[in-house]
């Protein structure tokens, strides 16, 4: 390796990309360095035997923020953000409800919920419009507060007192830091709309509708949707992952992959380069971390080169993944009781009543699995036939809530696990089990050895409110910078968060060119 | 460990000396250091003091914090921890540490010993258990709190190496400053190192809990050769600060116990500057040191010598005679040996230095009649008192 580089990215997933496109963009030299055969993460494509493509992890995204849309010109290198989806709330019985952006419907559900819908639905938008100052710019210092960050926090408080209106600001503060069991069941009838609300807002995290904290992270949630729809990720050129990589590597960015990082060098409190697997060292200029911090901090940089208090925080990031991942490989169309092949290209979701989700949570708190988890379902190959041969149909499904830690570990329960879930899917779909070609099941844990997250988190580390804003990922590194000079992060660990939106890469690549970039 | 499962019928425990110490009180003037009972006096302060700087006092240490940090990366642990570089400390040696929080303030300072390769003994003023173990994740280390299964008495003066021989351990003449011996007291094993808090020659020999009082004995048992005399932590007070000994959480506002912005102290201001090296590798704080560093020292805790022989007590310090406040005295004694009001006092510095004038402006009592008054303070950078007799090897005999 002769080239110079400003720039070394650890990482190649979308914040990395985004991050690599940034910088590359502004003139820097950049490497982007990722583990495994393909970029893009936990959002890149996965594929089952030769026959069947699946998406990524994240199967269901937003569109990309659309700063970064413009700004990395994504569009030209073939981005279309997906055909937007319903959620389509299953019902034991046969009684589903469709739940849009703004409308749902269904039998049985009483007219007055459904006039509560769109006004709580535009309530909440409101609300995360208000709150997109904080969510889209770097988190603002508290502490010998610079001018961008002043702008932030002046923005924010006009977008909530101006912009809200005295009335509907006091709704958002009695609601900012309490629970969506609360609000919805203030809101809400209907058990099954609950339900699939509630879902929504604890997707991903260690938390049940009645954790604290739940209204927050269903707003970070409605922020990402301000942007567009919800939509499938199925594969092909249109999707954010490859035309990342075109606008990256277009603008000079290098993507190396099966190149896995296994140290951030240090030398005199700065970094300087980082080692591979086989000892090669690679130097660079700047150091970014696209990797979660646990992993950046605990593995790659290390204890001893962090002060005591700072390496203790790092220890303490609470972050294990609930999320469990099933691809089914099928050789026909599953039939689901009451909806037609049309209404299965959209999300489904077994998440019947709040207590139904609570009561998974609670099974997974005990290191335990619960006979009946959350499940978040998906058909790809209804929007992108070319995802398995003719006739035959790919399915993916969020499994939550799953334990990192199995009581008496996963070796013997993996599979078992598994055919509980098809079973419980049986019970919405009896033909599937007869359709399953092949399966692929990943825990927690299985997402932490392949994607490299700790835990297996999705988010790199919870969304709570101690780990949000100024505080994520942690105290003294909230800010896309460390404490290890020239070494910064660009992850779903950092503001504002997971979810495909690129916001942390962007955020980390401005800071890293405020900072005097690669001088 | 050593429990004690009555300790809630008593407010302060007893240490293992304590028998014989509460037998020799006159004063019964007691107060709690470390959840132990300890005096302040224990008969007369001014035999205590003068056996310090003139004969032998003898003060239990057991409440002192000890801690035994062992394992593979008990060194590279310690490393990360200290502000020092102790990469030239031997098994056998001893030597003065501090260490800082994340912003280079201050959290306490100790003594650290070295027994073996993966084997230390770190001593300090403060309960420091909380600390020592976050600072251990990342580490393969064993950290222990040996604060009860350790009996330590001071044994501090000229005559100090000759009443410890006289008094049955052998084997001491060639200890060095900062060395440690493992010896014997007749058939009691000891551990003695050369060292103390006091500023003159002196040992702490360490005993099981179990032969505390069979070593109290043999050493006083040689009282009528000696002056030997028991003493109490007032008499500390004042040798240490003729020593020019600080102690954290008295003189300066300890990292961990600060809750306003600003009050917490660095090594560099409190005078500690030479235990920190930045650039050893790297240690917990170093990256604020360095930012700390670069700027002028902003104050510093200053030995000062305050003219007359008024009791200065707690008292402002001004540059110049009615000049500008510029700090405060923190701790202040009359030296009987050097006939001088010594102090230690938190000063600001101006653009990096130190005011070249210095009042102190005090009050104090004639009669029971309160009177102000001004004394000029002369700042020094040498510890008051440094006898020769100190680090002799071997000490004079008597």
């Amino acid at each position: 390796m002769t080239e110079r580089n400003d720039v070394i990215i650890i990482g190649a997933g979308h914040n990395g990309l985004v991050c690599a496109a940034y910088l590359a963009r502004a003139g820097l030299n950049v490497l982007c360095l990722e583990s495994s055969s393909s970029a893009g993460g936990m959002s890149a494509p996965r594929t089952l035997g030769d026959d069947y493509q699946f998406p990524g992890l994240a199967h269901l995204s937003y569109p990309v923020a659309s700063a970064i849309r413009r700004d990395l010109k994504l569009d030209k290198f073939g981005y279309i953000p997906g055909k937007a989806i319903d959620t389509i709330a299953l019902d034991a019985g046969g009684n589903h409800l469709t739940i849009g952006a703004n409308s749902v419907s269904g039998s049985g559900l009483a007219e007055s919920d459904e006039a509560a819908y769109a006004e709580f639905r535009k309530q909440y938008l409101d609300f995360a419009k208000a709150l997109s100052p904080l969510f889209e710019n770097k988190p603002p210092r508290l502490k010998n507060i610079p001018f961008a960050d002043k702008t932030t926090l002046a923005k924010l408080g006009w977008n909530v007192r101006m912009g809200l209106g005295r009335e509907t600001m006091y709704e958002l503060l009695r609601v900012a830091a309490i629970n969506i069991y609360d609000v919805l069941n203030e809101t809400f009838e209907d058990d099954r709309l609950k339900g699939a609300i509630a879902a929504d807002a604890v997707m991903g995290s260690a938390m049940g509708p009645r954790t604290p904290g739940t209204v927050l992270t269903w707003l970070q949630r409605l922020h990402s949707e301000l942007g567009g729809p919800m939509s499938l990720q199925s594969g092909g050129r249109s999707q954010l992952v490859h035309a990342l990589t075109q606008s990256a590597e277009d603008a000079g960015a290098r993507i190396q992959l099966n190149t896995h990082v296994e140290k951030i060098l240090v030398d005199n409190g700065k970094a300087f380069a980082v080692e591979l697997a086989d000892g090669e060292m690679l130097k660079a200029k700047i150091v970014i971390s696209n990797a979660d911090p646990r992993s950046t901090f605990g593995k790659l940089v290390g204890a001893p080169l962090l002060d005591a208090m700072f390496a203790n925080r790092v220890s303490q990031i609470r972050g294990a993944g609930v999320v469990a991942k099933l691809n089914l490989a099928l050789s026909g169309m599953p039939e689901f009781e009451g909806l037609t092949e049309a209404q299965l290209a959209n999300r489904l979701l077994v998440a019947p009543s709040m207590k139904y989700i609570e009561h998974a949570f609670n099974h997974s708190k005990y290191g335990e699995y619960s006979e009946h988890p959350v499940l978040d379902i998906a058909i790809p190959s209804l929007h992108n036939s070319s995802l398995a041969p003719d006739g035959h149909h790919v399915m993916c499904v969020n499994v939550s809530f799953v334990p990192y830690d199995l009581e008496g570990g996963w070796e013997d329960e993996e599979t078992t696990f598994a055919y509980k879930v098809i079973s419980q899917l049986g019970q919405y779909s009896p033909n599937l089990k007869s359709l399953i070609v092949d399966h692929e099941f990943l825990t927690p844990r299985d997402v932490e050895t392949q994607f490299h997250a700790v835990q297996g988190h999705w988010h790199h580390g919870e969304l709570s409110i101690h780990q949000s804003f100024m505080m994520r990922p942690l105290h003294g590194a909230a800010q896309y910078d460390t404490p290890i000079d020239k070494l910064f992060l660009c992850g779903a660990g950092c503001h504002p968060g997971g979810g495909l939106t690129g916001l942390p890469g962007r955020n980390a690549a401005k800071r890293v060119l405020e900072s005097g970039g690669a001088k | 460990m050593n429990i004690n499962h009555d300790h809630f019928r008593q407010a302060l425990q007893r240490t293992p000396f304590h028998d014989r110490i509460s037998a020799m009180s006159t004063t019964e003037t007691w107060t709690g250091w470390n959840t132990y009972k300890v005096a302040r006096v224990v008969d007369k302060l001014s035999a205590e003091y003068f056996a310090v700087r003139s004969g032998c006092a003898v003060m239990d240490l057991t409440p002192m914090e000890k801690y035994r940090i062992t394992g593979k990366d008990a060194y590279a642990y310690l490393d990360r921890l200290l502000t020092r570089d102790i990469s030239t400390l031997k098994p056998g040696r001893v030597t003065y540490v501090v260490w800082c929080d994340d912003a280079g303030k201050v959290i306490d300072d100790g003594t650290l010993f070295q027994f073996g390769e993966q084997d230390y003994r770190l001593c300090s003023q403060h309960h420091q258990l909380d600390w020592l173990l976050m600072s251990a994740s990342g580490y393969d280390v064993q950290i222990e709190t040996e604060t009860h299964d350790v009996a330590a008495l001071a044994v501090q003066g000229p005559t100090s190496y000759s009443v410890l021989t006289a008094a049955g351990i052998g084997g001491l003449e060639q200890l060095k400053p900062f060395g440690i011996a493992d010896l014997h007291c007749g058939d009691i094993p000891v551990t003695v190192s050369r060292t103390g808090y006091t500023g003159d020659l002196g040992y702490e020999v360490w005993v099981e809990p179990a032969n505390a009082l069979r070593l109290w004995d043999a050493i006083f048992a040689v009282q009528g050769q000696y002056d030997i005399q028991p003493m109490g932590l007032d008499a500390l007070e004042m040798v240490r600060i003729e020593a020019g000994f600080i102690m954290p959480g008295f003189d300066f506002n300890t990292a961990e116990s600060t809750i306003r912005n600003g009050y917490d102290r660095s090594p560099y201001e409190v005078g500690l500057g030479w235990v920190v090296n930045l650039d050893k590798g790297h240690f917990t704080g170093r990256k604020a040191l360095i930012a700390e560093k670069a700027q002028p020292i902003k104050r510093r805790l200053t030995k000062i010598v305050v003219d007359g022989n008024k009791p200065v007590g707690e008292a402002f310090i001004y540059a110049g005679k009615g000049g500008k406040l510029v700090g405060e005295i923190k701790c202040t004694i009359w030296s009987p040996v050097l006939k001088a009001n010594l102090a230690l006092a938190d000063i600001d510095y101006v653009n990096g230095h130190l005011p070249k004038k210095l009042w102190a402006r005090f009050d104090y009592q004639r009669e029971l009649k309160w009177r102000t008054a001004w004394a000029e303070c002369h700042a020094q950078s040498k510890p008051f008192y440094v006898p020769e007799h100190k680090s002799a090897t071997p000490p004079k005999r008597f």
